[in-house]
């Protein structure tokens, strides 16, 4: 199966010699590897041009630490400029002033919205808050009824005007149940959609006019390919996106899509996803999916200390 | 600026300085050996190119270094590798296993896969499908977990006017099998469609809750399940090859089913899964409708891997 990074350039560093240091030459051959681990990872195509030009201007002059070898000196140049990438951040959502706070949930079909609109209510109660969690989902089957079991398990109240089913008046109609109630927090569930769908762009639009939010989350699936860019692109441009759920890193997927989706919407991770119980949602860890995207884990904590 | 603008600045200039080695021993193109995108038609000039192509539609380092070093093969100079890669990536999906075949009835059809990808929606335009073809399926709720599942798959039942067995919320999911096909075997109802509750493949717990329903299905019908279909989803990237890998040693795979081809991203993972795995694609999705699922088309889908639809 797939060899980590750094054992991979340990080997091509062996094969050079003894004497190896850092050249154009070694470091050339360092980057094909790490193109090509990068890509089994399903970061995107471009994104990894990018990052591999980005590590080859850094590692050809970088001043040479005598404790690491080549191939750990370049894992390293690596994993820093993965972590810029991802920023300096402590994952969760960031404090704002407005009152009530309104999230609204985006993403593609399945990726893991209205689950994630109840792990976050739940993440919510616990830091105090007072959420209510309105569906405007009124296409997919059965997905208010989700929603509202989903909020029943959380300990949540579920905005559902019955027979309601506009998405606009129902994410209004929660935006005034939680002014006279006195929620502090508003979570909006969307349905999923294509981001080249334009007629339900246009409606999640209309929605964002509505509500006017605060945090604009964008799901996406940690299994996802070289799509990320596209998808999450897209829903960029035309909503916005203010932070990044990460779902499904339960699995054993290298989660690359990270990288791709936040280099093209460029802001922070805010949570990830690890299981389909309410409990199942993290606080973003650059260094954790660095590793995983990197496979490996103990490699780090090495380079660490030198 | 984001990172992603400053990417598309820094594209350009390390194009081909990367792949240099690469380049060398592909046949160079005249025209300098990139992918050239015209108003109609699409050439591929280089194995850079072709590279490039294959990875951006998630087939995968592997299989593309496979492809490609096959196309090379039978190149030449100049040559637009479009139409070999074509040909390559059909001989691929041709070559995987073809449908079984069974007598038994009734017929047993179990619907595998990880969260989310679209087993429910492709059971109800199954259902659908089959039922215009002139069969009476039955489809079965095996998905106990997810809340509000077995109301989703309640309603494409209602939509496709086929019948319905559904599960108490809880309940074991091998259990309401059996009761599906006691139920099919008394209303003369054929295929029995199962709907199972979204698992990832590591879940070794409920990996053996599918090995239990085979089991079941087993005992009430011979050889079943006849089919297991594993449901990807067109965006998944190269986790798509341990999805199928793992969900075949344990269900038992027998075939695909490729969801979301509306969308952007063209499943091309299941190329490699065909190659690896023999693994083929029956039905694809393109959409929320109920008629959105059709027969598998090779040589459809080949054209559309390599259509910038966007
Ligand atoms: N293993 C795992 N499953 C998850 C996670 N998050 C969500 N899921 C599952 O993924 C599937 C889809 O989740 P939903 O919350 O329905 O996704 P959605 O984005 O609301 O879907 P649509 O509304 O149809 O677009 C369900 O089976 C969830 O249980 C996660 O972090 N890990
Ligand atoms: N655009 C598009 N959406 C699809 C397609 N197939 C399914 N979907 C959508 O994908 C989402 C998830 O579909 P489900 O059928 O609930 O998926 P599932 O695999 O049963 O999900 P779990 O049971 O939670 O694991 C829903 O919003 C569906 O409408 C497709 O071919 N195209
Ligand atoms: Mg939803
Ligand atoms: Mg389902």
């Amino acid at each position: 199966m797939f060899d980590s990074l750094s054992n991979r350039l340990q080997d091509v560093f062996a094969n050079l010699g003894r004497e190896v240091r850092l050249t154009p030459e070694t470091v050339e051959i360092a980057l094909r590897e790490i193109r090509m681990a990068l890509l089994e990872a399903d970061v995107n195509f471009k994104v990894v041009k990018a990052f591999v030009d980005k590590v080859r201007d850094r590692a050809v002059d970088a001043e040479v630490l005598k404790s690491l070898s080549p191939g750990q000196q370049v894992v390293r140049i690596v994993r820093d400029e993965m972590l810029a990438l991802f920023g300096d951040t402590q994952g969760g959502l960031p404090p704002v002033s407005a009152t009530p706070r309104v999230i609204l949930m985006l993403g593609l079909q399945g990726s893991g919205k209205t689950t994630t609109t109840g792990k976050l209510a739940k993440w919510l109660v616990k830091q105090g808050k007072h959420p209510i969690v309105v569906s405007t989902d009124v296409r997919r089957p059965a997905a208010i009824e989700q929603l509202n079991l989903v909020a029943k398990q959380a300990g949540v109240r579920a905005h559902d005007p019955a027979g309601n089913l506009d998405p606009v008046s129902r994410a209004s109609g929660a935006m005034q149940e939680a002014r006279t109630l006195g929620y502090d927090t508003i979570i909006v569930d969307t349905a999923g959609r294509l981001h080249i769908d334009d007629e339900l762009m246009v409606e999640l639009e209309a929605i964002k006019a509505a509500v006017q939010p605060t945090d604009q989350l964008y799901v996406a699936d940690a299994m996802t390919g070289q799509d990320a860019i596209k998808s999450a692109g897209e829903f960029n441009r035309r909503v916005g996106v203010t932070g990044v759920v990460l779902s499904k890193m339960d699995g054993d997927a290298r989660g690359g899509a990270a990288l791709s989706v936040v280099s093209v919407v460029g802001v922070p991770i805010a949570f990830t996803g690890s299981g389909e119980r309410l409990e199942d949602l993290e606080a973003f860890h650059p260094d954790r999916v660095v590793s995983r995207v990197l496979g490996m884990g103990d490699v780090l904590s090495l380079i660490e200390k030198a | 600026m984001s990172f992603f603008d400053r990417l598309k600045s820094s594209l350009q200039k390390t194009k081909d300085q990367l792949f240099g080695a690469f380049e060398e021993s592909a046949a160079p193109a005249a025209s300098g050996g990139t992918a050239t995108v015209g108003t109609r038609t699409r050439r591929i000039e280089s194995a850079d190119a072709l590279e490039e192509a294959l990875i951006t539609c998630d087939v995968g380092v592997a299989a593309t270094d496979r492809i490609v070093e096959s196309v090379r093969r039978k190149a030449r100079r100049g040559d637009d590798l479009l139409p070999l890669v074509r040909e390559e990536i059909l001989s691929i999906l041709q070559g995987a296993a073809p449908p079984p075949v069974t007598g038994a009835h009734p017929r047993v059809v179990l619907i595998v896969g990880v969260n989310g990808t679209g087993k429910t929606t492709s059971i109800g335009k199954l259902a659908n499908l089959l039922k215009q073809e002139g069969q009476k399926p039955l489809v079965c709720a095996a998905d106990t977990f997810r809340a509000a599942a077995v109301e989703q798959l309640e309603i494409w039942t209602r939509r496709a006017d086929v019948g319905f067995v559904r599960a108490q919320p809880n309940s074991d999911p091998a259990a309401v099998v059996f009761d599906a096909i006691q139920s099919a075997k008394a209303r003369q109802l054929d295929p029995v469609l199962v709907d199972t509750a979204g698992r990832l493949h590591t879940r070794v717990n409920l990996m053996k809750e599918l090995d239990k329903i085979k089991r079941v299905a087993a005992r009430e019908v011979e050889g079943a399940p006849h089919e297991v279909l594993l449901v990807l989803d067109a965006t998944v990237g190269q986790n798509g090859v341990a999805q199928a890998r793992e969900f075949m040693k344990v269900s038992g795979v027998n075939g695909i089913i490729l969801t979301k081809l509306d969308g952007t991203a063209k499943g091309g993972v299941a190329v490699a899964i065909a190659q690896d795995l023999r693994l083929p694609i029956r039905y694809v999705g393109t959409g929320e409708q109920i008629d959105d699922l059709v027969p598998f088309n090779p040589r459809e889908y080949v054209d559309a891997l390599f259509e910038d639809a966007w």
